[in-house]
C-alpha cells in the first residue's frame, strides 16, 4: 500500500512493524512526532521519560529483559544520554535496541548544531542513515537485525529534512515480534571494572564484524554511471547530489558507520575523480582518507549549516564540477521579517512583560539601555526562550536544557553586579532544572526561580511530562506535585501565582526579588494553543486611547498598529483567558467588544 | 505537464501545511512520486512558514532549487514578494490578496511595503501574477479557515488532477461538518484563474 508519510512517520511505522514493543524518548525538534505516531498503537508501551538519560534507561533495560526496544531523540539529547549510551557499547544488548538520533543541520530550531555520526565512532555503534521516508520504513528493520547480530545497540541517524519531509512510502510488512527471555548475567550486565575489562576487546571485535559485513550489506549501494565522477554520499545530501550529478557515479552509504574499506577502495578504483557529498562534518572525509584514499569533500562543500540542492550546485559550479549556474532572480530586500513570537494568550508574556520593565528592558515609546537593567535573567530552552526578542528582552542567557539554574548560580557566585533571576519552563525543569534546584538550595542562594509553568511541553506540541500525570498514550498515570517537590527539595519561599493575574505577579516578583533568601514563583496558566473555545475578544476604545504604547510593549501579535490607530485583531485575540492588555492599559481604553 | 515544482508560501495558522498534504495525497493519487518539505520557524503561530513541494515520475531532493518553481501559492502578500525570486520565468504566481502584518510593523519598526512595491518585486520573478482576495471570499462564505482550500481550488487549475481526486482527498482529510464549505471554497478559488485578476 502507498502512502505518503514524513520521515519520522515511517520510522515510527518501521518500529512498530519490526516488534518493538518498547519506546521512549523525551521530545525535542525534530524528533518528537516518532514517540507520537507510535504512541498511537495500544499493543506496545511507549512512554515520554523525564529526559533523554532515563529514556535511554529504558530502552536499555527492556533490551536486557528480552523485548525489542527504541529509544528517541534530537541530537542535543545524545549529550544527556551519553552516559548509559557510551555504557551501553560496552553492556551490548539483549533483545534489538535501537536508537534514533535526530540531527538539526541548520539549526531550525537547536541551540547547536551536532554531527551524531562522532558520537557513534567514540562509542563504537553502527550508524545507518536513510535517505527519504522509503528508506526510513525499511531501514529500521535492518537496524534491529544488526542489532541483535552484533549484539551492539543501532543508531538510526535522520536530519530535519528526512524527519520533516513527506514523502511517498510503499508500507509492505506487518508486524512480527521478536522476543528473547530474560537471563541474568552479570559479568555483560554489571560494569564492575573488571567484567567491563573483559569486555573491551569485544567492542573493537564487533567494529571488525561490522566493518566486514558492510562490505556486502545491501544497505551500501553502487549505482554506476560516468567514471570522470564518482561521489560517496548519504542520507539527504545523496539526494541533492543525485539532482545536482545525474550522471555521475554513486557509492550511496545506508551505514555510514563503520565504513566498508574494500568496497570504496574499489569503488575510488573505478573512478576519475572522488568526492564525498556530505552535511555537517567531514566524518567520511576523514575516515575514508585514513584508509589512504585520495578524495575532494570540505575544500568543495561547506561544514556549517544545512545543504540544499542549490548549496551543492552553487559550490560545485564554484569548483569547476558542473557549468555555472545563472541565478536570474535575487531576493526582494528589504522586506519586514516574520520571526517566530509569542502566541496571543500565551501565559509567559505577563511575566515577561513585568521582568522587561523592572528590569528596565522596554519602556513606552522610549529606547532603554540593557547596561542600565538591575537583573540578569539565566532563561531556559522552551517557547519561552522567544522571551528574549524585543520589545520583551526578557532573558541574557540560554545555554541548554536545564541550565537556567546552574548559570545563575554561577552569576551569583561570581558576585554579578545585578540581581539573578533565573526562569525555566515545566518540562524543562522536571527534565534538568531540578538539579539545579538541589544545589540552589545547597549553594544557599538567594536568587528568584520563575518556573512558568503552562502543564504541558508546549514547544515540541504538547507532550505529557511527570507533572501532568498523563502517559504518552493518553492515560491517567501518577502526578509529581511540582509544589511538593519544591518544597521537598528545602526551599520555603514559594509562591504560586496565576500567570493572567498582572498585578499579583508584579507584586510577587517584587518581593522575591528584594528577599534575601531563594524564593521560587511558579506562574501557572495554559497555553493558549490547547484552548480552542474561545471568547470575548478585546478591542480598542478609540476615543479614549492616547496612542501610549504600553500595550504594543507586550509584544502580543494581535494588537496591532495601524498607522498611529491602535486596533486589536479579533481573530488573534485570546480574549477572556488572557486580558493582560486591559490589564496593563493605563486609560482603561481597551475592553470587551 | 510531467513535472512540477509549487512553492506554498504564508504565515503560522493560515493552513499551509494541511493545502500542502492534500497537494500530496492527489499526487499520489494520479500516480505520480511526490515529496514535500515544510520550513517552519520554531513558533506555533505567527511565523513564516513555507512548503516545498515536487510532483514528477521520480523526485529526489525534496527541496526546489530557486529558479526552479513552477508555481508560487502565496496565502500572504508579503510572503509572496519574499518567495517570488524562486519562480521560473515562466512561472505563475497566485497571490491572496491579503495583510497580515509582522509584530516589527505593529511596533513601527519596520514598514509593510506598498501594494506597488509587493506587485514589482513578483513582477520581477515573472509577468503571471493572478491576485485573488481570498481571505475576503472565504470570510463571505462563512469561515475564514477555509481559505486554504480555496487556494487548492486556484492551484487546482495548472495540475494534471481531476476534481473527483481532490474532492476525495478533502473528502478523507477533512471533518465532515465543514467539507461543505470547504467544498465551496474550492470551487471559488478555481473560478479566480481568470484574466481580470492577472496583475
Amino acid at each position: 500500500m502507498l502512502e505518503l508519510l514524513a520521515g519520522n512517520e515511517a520510522l515510527a511505522l518501521g518500529a512498530y512493524h519490526a516488534g518493538v514493543m518498547v519506546a521512549s524518548a523525551y521530545p525535542g525538534t525534530p524528533s518528537t512526532e516518532i514517540l507520537e505516531v507510535l504512541s498511537e498503537h495500544k499493543d506496545i508501551r511507549t512512554d515520554w521519560a523525564s529526559d533523554e538519560r532515563v529514556a535511554m534507561e529504558v530502552g536499555l533495560g527492556a533490551s536486557y529483559a528480552g523485548v525489542r526496544s527504541l529509544v528517541v531523540m534530537k541530537h542535543v539529547g545524545l549529550n544527556v544520554a551519553s552516559d548509559p549510551f557510551m555504557s551501553s557499547s560496552i553492556t551490548g544488548i539483549n533483545a534489538g535496541l535501537v536508537m534514533i538520533v535526530a540531527d538539526d543541520p541548520g539549526m531550525h530550531s537547536s541551540q547547536s548544531e551536532q554531527d551524531t555520526r562522532n558520537y557513534a565512532r567514540f562509542a563504537k555503534i553502527p550508524v545507518l542513515e536513510p535517505s527519504d521516508s522509503q528508506e526510513a520504513y525499511d531501514f529500521i528493520e535492518y537496524a534491529f537485525d544488526l542489532s541483535e547480530t552484533f549484539d551492539t545497540p543501532v543508531i538510526v541517524r535522520t536530519t530535519t529534512r528526512i524527519s520533516h519531509s513527506k514523502s511517498v512510502v510503499n508500507v509492505n510488512k506487518v508486524r512480527t515480534e521478536h522476543n528473547r527471555d530474560f537471563t541474568y548475567n552479570v559479568s555483560k550486565y554489571v560494569l564492575l571494572p573488571g567484567y567491563a575489562r573483559a569486555r573491551r576487546p569485544d567492542q573493537y571485535a564487533r567494529v571488525a564484524g561490522l566493518e566486514e559485513h558492510a562490505e556486502t550489506f545491501e544497505l551500501n549501494q553502487i549505482t554506476l554511471g560516468s567514471k570522470d565522477v564518482g561521489i560517496i554520499s548519504s542520507g539527504v545530501a545523496y539526494q541533492y547530489a543525485k539532482e545536482v550529478f545525474p550522471d555521475a557515479s554513486f557509492l550511496k552509504l545506508g551505514m555510514v558507520y563503520p565504513l566498508p574499506k574494500k568496497l570504496i577502495s574499489d569503488f575510488a578504483d573505478g573512478v576519475d575523480k572522488l568526492i564525498v557529498v556530505e552535511e555537517l562534518d567531514p566524518f567520511l572525509e576523514e575516515n575514508i582518507r585514513l584508509m589512504g584514499i585520495e578524495l575532494q569533500g570540505k575544500d568543495i562543500f561547506p561544514t556549517i549549516g544545512e545543504y540544499s540542492p542549490d548549496v551543492i550546485a552553487q559550490n560545485a559550479a564554484k569548483a569547476g564540477l558542473i557549468d555555472n549556474i545563472v541565478v536570474s532572480n535575487k531576493p526582494a530586500e528589504g522586506l519586514p521579517k516574520r520571526p517566530p513570537l509569542l502566541c496571543p494568550g500565551c501565559p509567559h508574556t505577563g511575566l515577561f512583560s513585568i521582568l522587561s520593565s523592572i528590569g528596565k528592558r522596554s519602556a513606552p515609546k522610549k529606547t532603554t539601555d540593557i547596561n542600565n537593567s538591575g537583573l540578569v535573567i539565566c532563561g531556559d530552552i522552551g517557547c519561552y526562550t522567544l522571551g528574549t526578542y524585543p520589545p520583551l528582552s526578557a532573558m541574557d542567557i540560554n545555554v541548554c536544557m536545564g541550565a537556567s539554574i546552574g548559570t545563575a548560580l554561577g552569576m551569583e557566585r561570581a558576585n554579578v553586579d545585578k540581581k539573578v533571576v533565573a526562569v525555566i519552563g515545566d518540562s524543562t525543569f522536571f527534565h534538568s532544572g531540578i538539579s539545579g534546584l538541589l544545589s540552589a538550595v545547597y549553594f544557599d542562594s538567594k536568587m528568584t526561580l520563575v518556573i512558568l509553568d503552562n502543564l504541558t511541553t508546549a514547544m515540541t506540541g504538547h507532550q505529557d511530562h511527570p507533572g501532568t500525570g498523563v502517559s504518552a498514550q493518553g492515560d491517567q498515570t501518577r502526578k509529581v506535585g511540582l509544589e511538593q517537590l519544591i518544597r521537598g527539595s528545602g526551599v520555603n519561599d514559594l509562591e504560586v501565582v496565576d500567570a493572567f493575574d498582572i498585578k499579583t505577579i508584579k507584586s510577587t516578583v517584587k518581593k522575591a526579588l528584594d528577599a534575601d533568601h531563594l524564593s521560587v514563583i511558579i506562574v501557572r496558566g495554559d497555553c493558549a494553543v490547547r484552548i480552542k473555545a474561545r471568547s470575548g475578544p478585546r478591542a480598542v476604545e478609540t476615543e479614549k486611547c492616547n496612542d501610549c504604547g504600553m500595550c504594543l510593549l507586550l509584544g502580543c501579535s494581535a494588537i496591532q498598529k495601524d498607522g498611529d490607530k491602535v486596533r486589536i485583531d479579533a481573530t488573534l485575540c485570546a480574549g477572556d483567558i488572557c486580558t493582560i492588555c486591559e490589564q496593563v492599559c493605563p486609560r482603561g481604553a481597551i475592553e470587551l467588544k | 505537464m510531467d513535472k512540477v515544482n509549487l512553492l506554498i508560501a504564508g504565515v503560522g495558522g493560515q493552513g499551509v501545511i494541511l493545502a500542502s498534504d492534500i497537494v500530496g495525497e492527489v499526487a499520489i493519487a494520479a500516480g505520480y512520486d511526490f515529496k514535500k518539505t515544510d520550513t517552519l520557524g520554531m513558533a506555533q503561530r505567527g511565523g513564516s512558514v513555507i512548503s516545498h513541494l515536487k510532483i514528477a515520475p521520480k523526485v529526489n531532493s525534496p527541496l526546489i532549487a530557486q529558479g526552479d518553481v513552477d508555481i508560487l501559492l502565496a496565502f500572504e502578500k508579503m510572503e509572496a514578494a519574499r518567495w517570488a525570486y524562486y519562480l521560473k520565468p515562466d512561472g505563475v504566481a497566485i497571490v491572496n490578496n491579503h495583510v497580515l502584518p509582522p509584530l516589527s510593523v505593529n511596533l513601527g519598526v519596520e514598514t509593510y511595503p506598498s501594494d506597488d512595491t509587493v506587485i514589482a518585486d513578483i513582477k520581477r520573478a515573472t509577468d503571471k501574477i493572478y491576485l485573488i482576495s481570498g481571505t475576503s471570499m472565504a470570510a463571505d462564505l462563512g469561515n475564514v479557515k477555509t481559505l486554504n482550500m480555496l487556494m487548492l481550488g486556484a492551484i487546482s487549475h495548472f495540475l494534471p488532477i481531476t476534481d473527483q481526486v481532490w474532492k476525495e482527498s478533502m473528502a478523507q482529510r477533512l471533518p465532515a461538518a465543514i467539507l461543505e464549505i470547504n467544498d465551496r471554497a474550492f470551487e471559488v478559488g478555481k473560478k479566480e484563474i481568470r484574466n481580470d485578476n492577472l496583475r
